[in-house]
This record gives C-alpha cells, structure tokens and sequence, in this order.
C-alpha cells in the first residue's frame, strides 16, 4: 500500500492545489489506516451538534431575536463583548453577534453551492470514466489534469478581478467550477478500486446494464468516501471563500461574511481585537468540526470495509 | 519528455486563459480598462497596443509573442511597464516562500521522525491533535492574530502593517518584517508535511530492509536518516510540490494585511484600481511559474527515487 502511494504522489506532479485543507482529502484517499474498528465517538456527536447549531442559526437568521446586522448605532463604537451587545460592537456601532450569525450564511451558502456544482459536473464524469477505461477515460483525465495544474486559488482570483460586479452566485459558480477537477481525481480513484472488484465482474456476467451497476453496484460503494471528501470539501471551499472575502474579492460590503469581518477588523485591531477574534473563532470551529466529521467518518468506513 | 510535452501544453492553455481575461470583462475592454472619460486618441493606442481591431487568434499571436519577448504590455493607471513592475514585487515572494520552507522543513522532519519512531505514544498523539487542529485554521486567521500579539500587544518592530524595510536599506529590519509572513506560511506547510512524512516514515518503518538493517545493529539515528528518510522523502517533495500554489496564495494573503509591496499586494492593488493589464500580467506569471516548478520538483523526485522513472 505505501508504494501504492508513492506511486500516486510521484506520478502527479502536475496537480495543483486548492488549499491546504485540500490536503485532508488527499488523504483520505491514499493512507489506509491500520485502526482497529472504532465507535464514532463523542466528540464526532459534539462536531455535528455544532455545524447543525450552525446551519440552524443561518437558516433561521432572520427569525431568530438577534438584532439587526446592518443597524450602526454611532453611540456604542467597538463596545467590548456584554449583557447589551453579547459580543461586542463593530466600528461602526453594528452588533458583531448578530453578524457572526448572519456571516455564516455566506460561507455556507458558498461551500454547500460550490460543491453541489463540483460534485453534479466532477463526480459522473469521475464515476464514468473510472468503470468505461479506455479512450474516453484518457481524454477526460488528461483535460482534469491539465486543469488541476492551473493553481485553483490564483485562478478564482483572476477570473473574480475580471468578472465584475461580484456577487454570490458568481462566486459560487466560480469556486465549483474550480473544485470539479479535484472532485473527478478523487472520486474516479475511488472508483476504480471498486470497479475492479469481483461482484462488478459478477453483475457484468449477469447481464446488468450499465446505469444498474454504476447506479446500483458502485455508487453505494463510493458512497462513503465521496461524503467525507464532500465535508472537508465544504470545509476547503469556505476557506477559500474567507481569504477571497479576506482580499475583498467576495460579497461586497455591508453584507456579512465571516473573511470581510475580518478583513474589515484589520484597521482597528489595536481598538477592538473582539472584531477578529469573534469571526476567527466561528470560522475556525465550523472548518474543524466538518474536518473531524469527514475525517471520522472516513477511518469508520473504511473499518467497515475491511471487515467486509 | 511525454512530461516535456505536457508542460509545454499546459503553459499554452494558461496562456490563453490569461489572454481570454480581458474578454471576460463586460462591455468594450478598451472603455474598462482607460474608464469612460478616455480620448479617441489613448483608445487608439490601447486598440493597437492590444491588437483588438484583428481577430481574436491574430490578437492571441500578437500578444503572446510581445509576452515572449518579456514585454507585458504599459499599465494604464500607472504607466510603467508590467514586466518591471512585476520583476521588483517577485524577489519579495520567493524571499517569503523560501524562508517558510526553511522553517517548515526544519521542524516537520525531526518532528516526524520522533512521531513516527513511536506511533501512538504520547509527542505523537499530541503532534497529530494539534496539527489536526491547525488544519482548520486558515493562513488569513494566523497572520491577523500574530499581528495582534506581537507586533500590537507586545509591540515588536517592523512587524506591523505598512512596516516593510526593503533588503538592499537594512537587512535585519527586512528579515523582521518577513519573520511574521514567514512564519504564517511556515505553520501551514508545517502541518501538511508532518502529517505526510510521518504516515509515509511508518509504513516504510514497516518494510524488511529496516527489519534487516536492524538485525545488522545499525544505530537508530542511522537507520532513520540513511534507511527511511530517503524512500519517504519521495512523498515529502510530492507534497511539497503540490504546496507551492497554496503557498503563494497564503503569501498574498499576508502581504495584503501587511502592505509588503510583492506580487500579492501589487495584485490586489490593481485589482482594485482596475490595472487589468498589470492584473493578466501577474495571473500569467505565477501560474507558469508554478506550473514550472512542479515540473522541477518532477525531475527531482526522478533523482531521488529513479524507481519512478523506469515504470
């Protein structure tokens, strides 16, 4: 197995990367764990609790009893974290904790849109090209590497500078779009491991049709590892989104986001560091738990499997 | 040479990619790059200059060709040329990245040799949480709360925004303003290598010519450095490879907070001036020039471990 992934690092020299977080993906795909089997764990139940606190917050942002994100209230200018504001005031008198809260909705938005796109466009054509082999193959693997060779963070930045004005969709068309070739490496990888296996063989000899075994036979198998790489593909995408939002390349102010919080921080970090830390802190956490989550679940099945 | 050939074709596809920019722009490019208020006189020089009254592959040929002769094209904005403007802000880059590398080698191989010496004790338990945990941390967090302790609270010099000393007036100021930058993308490579020797060290650990040079009596220090290090560096470069990209993004990231004048900072810049030549000229310029390094790193994996070549 290790020269396994010798081979896979040495013969890929041409990849790109997306963003360090991307490195957890790769991962997932090349060591294989010598664990015995493992119970998910509390802290697993703790890191979903969370990203479902999250997501429940962010969905019901404009019901929920939180101040108004946009009102700038001149009176209290970076007002330290109390009873009134619970995290404090902004710059310009804003209520940091209802930004945080509403911030999270960009971020989300961006990391579940952009890997819808990466994973409708990368994951088919991955699943495909890894049970057709052949030409086809060949053709799509070149044009996805070639791709990945394109440094994905300096491409989004370039096609973002260019196609103005910015808005969220755009940006999560141009993040997706970005993440489909990485998408189609890992899923065509994985797939390939399956494909060869004799229950595939054995389906074929029955007469199965195509769509049956790639629906039936080898999405359940990759199944698994697509929805961890999923997670911390979230996760690679709303890091990239923050430092994009970060270089004021995402949504435009005042509209909230986790990177323009922070971008917006750095003139006054001596006055009012709670302005980056509040964001900092909530960002962190949610990349951390979707980390964990998907990191666990990867070690979980592939026990699974190996039991099988 | 099949890779040869690849590179070759990969820098033509950036090379139109970066060309096609232009295009993406909404409306009449010679009107978004000089603003509206623009002479018929500046937009005639503008036209010729970018070619835009031939066809599009005309237009291409013309462009590339000024581009392969070094010359970029003069921004709008600043009226300096782009390649000279790129040339003064790429030392500051590779002097950034070269340090993190520096510092994220240094630790990351003894870390891992200690990790991987003893997989599951307690310094490797504790390596793997945290690096775990600094995985989620993205470089932009990092560099911001580095700047709010050392260079605010506890009020170190040249280390805040807008406080770069070039090398050539004051070495030592310069080192000091890069230390933080250095630092930051140091972190993230750290991480990211650790994780990678350490898992690859274990399993070569594993292999029968450690068994045997062990039953050899050859001393640990020995059998890590000559035995298992040189196998696993193959993964560690691969990586390292893989890295550059991510590097030079964090590294504009920091810049940008920072204010140190290199190709991140001047990008962000012009993009917000709306310098798209400067912009096209800076995209072309990293994206080769990771592309070429990747292709280096290639041929050095081959040195290292010619098992690869002869498959």
């Amino acid at each position: 197995m290790s020269d396994n992934r010798k081979d896979e690092f040495a013969t890929d020299p041409l990849v790109g990367d997306m963003a360090q977080g991307m490195f957890l993906a790769e991962e997932a795909t090349l060591v294989e764990k010598p664990e015995k089997t493992e119970p998910l764990g509390i802290l697993f139940w703790v890191c979903v609790g969370w990203i479902a606190v999250n997501v429940l917050a962010a969905v019901l942002a404009n019901v929920l009893p939180l101040k108004n994100p946009y009102f700038e209230d001149f009176n209290n200018i970076n007002v330290g974290p109390g009873l009134h504001h619970l995290f404090g005031t902004d710059d310009l008198g804003r209520d940091i904790f209802s930004r945080v809260v509403f911030g999270s909705r960009v971020s989300i938005a961006v990391g579940v849109g952009a890997m819808i796109i990466g994973f409708g466009i990368g994951a088919p054509l991955g699943m495909l090209a890894a049970y057709r082999r052949g030409r086809f193959d060949t053709f799509i693997t070149t044009i996805m590497y070639v791709l990945l060779a394109f440094p994905a963070i300096i491409a989004t930045i370039a096609v973002l500078s260019f196609w103005t004005p910015r808005s969220l969709v755009k940006i999560i068309i141009v993040i997706g779009l970005a993440s489909v070739p990485l998408v189609y490496r890992v899923i065509r990888t994985a797939t390939l491991s399956v494909a060869t296996k004799d229950y595939i063989i054995a389906a074929k000899v029955q007469g199965a049709t195509d769509g049956r075994i790639l629906v039936k036979e080898l999405l359940p198998n990759i199944a698994p590892i697509g929805v961890s790489f999923l997670l911390i593909g979230i996760a690679t995408v709303i890091t990239l989104e923050g430092a994009l939002a970060f270089l004021g390349l995402s949504v435009n102010p005042p509209t909230p986001s986790w990177g323009n919080m922070i971008n917006e921080a750095r003139t006054v970090l001596a006055e009012n560091p709670y302005l980056v830390i509040f964001p900092s802190v909530a960002l962190c956490l949610f990349l951390l738990c979707l980390n964990f989550i998907g990191d666990r679940l990867r070690t979980h099945f592939d026990v699974t499997e190996v039991k099988l | 040479m099949r890779r040869l050939v690849m590179l070759i074709g990969i820098v033509f596809v950036i090379s139109i990619g970066s060309f096609y920019l232009i295009h993406l722009l909404p409306g009449d490019p010679a009107v978004v790059i000089l603003g509206t208020g623009a002479s018929p006189a500046a937009k005639a020089i503008l036209f010729h200059q970018l070619g835009l009254d031939k066809p599009v592959y005309l237009q291409y040929f013309a462009w590339i060709s000024n581009v392969a002769r070094g010359n970029m094209g003069t921004s709008f904005i600043s009226q300096s040329s782009v390649a000279a403007t790129i040339r003064a802000a790429l030392p500051i880059d590779l002097e950034i990245i070269v340090l993190s590398q520096i510092l994220a080698f240094a630790a990351a191989i003894p870390a891992a040799m200690r990790s991987a010496r003893k997989p599951d004790g307690a310094l490797d338990r504790l390596l793997g949480a945290s690096s775990f945990t600094l995985l989620s941390v993205p470089p932009f967090i990092i560099i911001v709360l580095l700047v709010l302790l050392i260079s605010i609270k506890l009020g170190i010099p040249h280390t805040g925004p807008s406080s770069y000393v070039t090398l050539a007036s004051d070495p030592i100021g310069n080192l000091e303003s890069l230390s933080l930058p250095a630092f930051t993308l140091a972190i993230g490579s750290f991480v990211v290598y650790y994780r990678v020797l350490r898992s690859d060290l274990i399993a070569t650990l594993q292999e029968e010519f450690i068994t045997m040079a062990r039953s050899k009596g050859l001393s640990q220090r020995r059998i890590m450095w000559r035995h298992a290090f040189r196998p696993s560096s193959v993964a560690l470069l691969g990586t390292a490879s893989v890295n550059i990209g991510g590097l030079l993004a964090s590294g504009f990231v920091v810049q940008y907070l920072l204010a140190i004048p290199g190709l991140g900072y001047t990008l962000i810049t012009a993009i917000n001036m709306s310098d798209y030549l400067l912009v096209q000229g800076i995209v072309l310029t990293v994206s080769v020039g990771v592309v070429v390094i990747n292709f280096i790193f290639d041929f050095i994996i081959n040195i290292v471990d010619p098992r690869i070549s002869r498959e």
